[in-house]
């Protein structure tokens, strides 16, 4: 796999021999787990590895919940409160539960803003990218699906904003939002279909996850040099690589127990922090809690989609240009969507011939401020929509879209990049000396 | 699968097309009803019509009760409140959204404060009395009373819109006016939505 020269599985024992002739299932975990792995490889590529334990510990703490949780609008509330009260060690495994999902988008945006420094998205791995892209919007799905499970006020009046995004689009919304509801307002057939949905979607990123580690073990791993692996013999490819197993699956392990410590802390001592205290009043029509506020995961994209009201003259602009159609409420969820599709199209918006951010003095610049600016829309959007927010939003929301749609294209042609090292084997040698780079290019220096 | 060697569609080509449409109208048929099971059943369509007794709504108080599932405001406006509605006319061209959103009226109709409330019963106040949905047009939150917002009448607390003492969307993101429900006088104190 990978075009990256390397030893291939053989089997010897006589098992082996008889389940690969039936079955290549050994080869093909042994070639998965010893793919070639750029050597300078730094603390920025473990989120991949927590990341996929986030997801199976969201699918086994949410398999054993289900036990337990009943999805109808007079019980919902109460069964989750049974969770919480009588199930044995339930209030654990729903705070496990409950912040695994932030843990998880803690570590997405990590691994996205990885991807965007040091150019992972761009050619050959733009597959992987939109691959990636499609797991994000799953995870928001499956994330606003679960919020709604406990049918506490925020639940009940969140689903009420978010499916009246479908309702913004113009002749057909109407239709789509009550065909989501099953009904013209939120109520227990949404609550059911929501429950059926937020058990599938993690089975269809479990399989996004395979295809995203199909493509980039076919392309091989970006690095943070950007410098591609040298293809030309195994003996060259070996000075640039180590195998996955043991390098850099000891090196993911150790990340992730640092980062765990960190959640389960978390999960032990503030399980509520990240929540809303109006979640756990039970849901009630006629009362909308005076803020409503999505989780802190879903704020900068909600941060920019009330960003865009109508004293706006791009809004104003779009509303005439289009006869009404595009009304500030559509624009609203143009904008929201946009702001993700934008960054979906960065493989075809980087015009930059340099991968890494490393060796582009400009560019990192305008990175950083987009991180600043990520930050600022979250906060934004926790914040009322009145006084000074709204317009900070917009500038925010402004930036977003400059970044990827002006100042990406437009570095890539004004831009002096530095001269990247010429092999892997250099970057590495340059930070650990060339001694620990002999050492290593042997066949297995800890044995 | 056109046949390379004709060029002229042949029998077989023919065949083809007409075995791959009828397959591609199976799978149609078969998934429709996956699709369709999610709209609403019958005992959600079944319209429901609900009799509001506002027999203790005094001038200045609101009510709001749950219709079809959704928050209906009946609010019994007092003198002023009618005065500062009807005042408010005087801006309609700066209006967002410049038709009346009443069920009871032609869809045509301006968002004049008098398009907007209910015919009042015999011996009260002309225009007190405004029956609308309490969900915002923008995302469907239901907007606070009692003066919210800076027009005086609701606000919405999700996303900034601002409606007057009409429920005319005035400020902010929402693009139209409060639907007003199909709503009648049953007898002097009975209101009957749907």
């Amino acid at each position: 796999m990978g075009g990256i020269p390397h030893d291939h599985y053989e089997p010897k024992s006589g098992i082996e021999k008889w389940v690969d002739g039936r079955l290549p299932v050994i080869g093909l975990l042994y070639n998965t787990l010893m793919i070639p792995t750029p050597k300078n490889l730094n603390w920025m590529w473990i989120w991949g590895i927590v990341l996929t334990f986030t997801l199976a510990l969201q699918i086994a703490t949410g398999v054993v919940l289900v036990m337990h949780y009943t999805p109808h609008v007079d019980l919902a509330f109460a069964s989750v409160e049974h969770i919480m009260r009588n199930v044995n060690g339930g209030h654990m495994i729903r705070y496990f539960h409950m912040n695994g999902a932030s843990l998880f988008f803690v570590a997405v945006y990590a691994h996205m803003f990885r991807g965007l420094y040091y150019g992972s998205y761009k050619a050959p791995r733009e597959i992987t990218w939109i691959i990636g892209m499609l797991i994000f919007l799953m995870m928001m799905g499956t994330g606003f699906l679960g919020y709604v499970l406990p049918w506490g006020q925020m639940s009940f009046h969140g689903t009420a904003v978010i499916t009246g995004l479908f309702g913004a689009i113009p002749f057909i919304g109407e239709s789509i939002q009550t065909w989501l509801l099953g009904a013209s307002a939120v109520g227990q057939p949404a609550l059911n279909r929501f429950f059926s949905l937020h058990y599938l979607l993690p089975f269809v990123i479990a399989g996004l996850v395979i295809v995203h580690i199909w493509a980039f073990h076919t392309t091989g791993n970006n690095n943070p040099t950007g410098v591609e692996v040298r293809r030309g013999s195994k003996e060259e490819a070996e000075k640039d690589t180590l195998p996955f197993w043991p390098y850099f699956v000891i090196k993911d392990l150790f990340a992730l127990a640092v980062i765990l410590a960190v959640f389960v802390a978390i999960v032990g001592f503030m399980p509520n922090f990240l929540g809303h205290p109006d979640n756990y009043i039970e849901a009630n029509a006629l009362v909308t809690p005076a803020h409503i506020v999505p989780e802190w995961y879903f704020l900068p994209f909600y941060a920019i989609l009330r960003a865009f009201d109508n004293t706006v003259w791009v809004v104003m602009f779009a509303d005439w240009i289009s006869f009404g159609i595009i009304d500030a409420k559509f624009f609203g969820v143009l904008a929201m969507f946009g702001a993700i599709a934008v960054m979906a199209l960065v493989p075809w918006l980087d015009t930059s011939s340099v991968r890494s951010g490393r060796y582009r003095p400009m560019f990192k610049w305008w990175f950083a401020i987009l991180c600043v600016d990520f930050i600022v829309l979250m906060w934004a959007g926790a914040m009322p929509a009145e006084g000074i927010y709204p317009i900070i939003a917009l500038i925010g929301a402004t930036y977003w879209f400059a970044y990827f749609l002006v100042i990406l294209p437009l570095l890539g042609v004004i831009e002096k990049p530095t001269t990247p090292p010429a092999t892997i084997e250099d970057d590495f040698n340059a930070h650990y000396g060339s001694k620990a780079a002999t050492d290593s290019s042997a066949a297995s220096p800890a044995e | 699968m056109s046949n390379a060697e004709h060029d002229h569609a042949t029998r077989r080509d023919f065949i083809y097309y007409a075995t791959a449409g009828a397959g591609a109208v199976i799978t149609g048929a078969a998934v429709w009803p996956l699709v369709n099971q999610m709209n609403p059943s019958a005992d959600v369509l079944a319209l429901a019509s609900i009799r509001v007794d506002v027999s203790a709504v005094d001038p200045g108080m609101q009510l709001t009760v749950l219709w079809q599932g959704k928050p209906v405001f009946i609010r019994h406006r007092t003198g002023a409140e009618i005065q500062e509605a009807q005042a408010q006319d005087a801006e309609a061209a700066s209006f967002i959204d410049g038709l009346a959103r009443n069920e009871n009226l032609a869809p045509t109709a301006d968002a004049l404060d008098a398009n907007r409330v209910m015919p009042s019963p015999e011996g009260e106040a002309e225009a007190a009395w405004i029956v609308q949905m309490g969900v915002c047009t923008h995302l469907g939150c239901v907007p606070l009373g009692d003066g919210a917002g800076d027009f005086g009448g609701w606000f919405c607390p999700c996303h900034g819109s601002h409606y007057d003492l009409a429920g005319r969307i005035r400020k902010g993101p929402a693009p139209e006016n409060l639907p007003v429900p199909p709503a009648a006088w049953v007898d002097a104190t009975t209101i009957e939505l749907g």
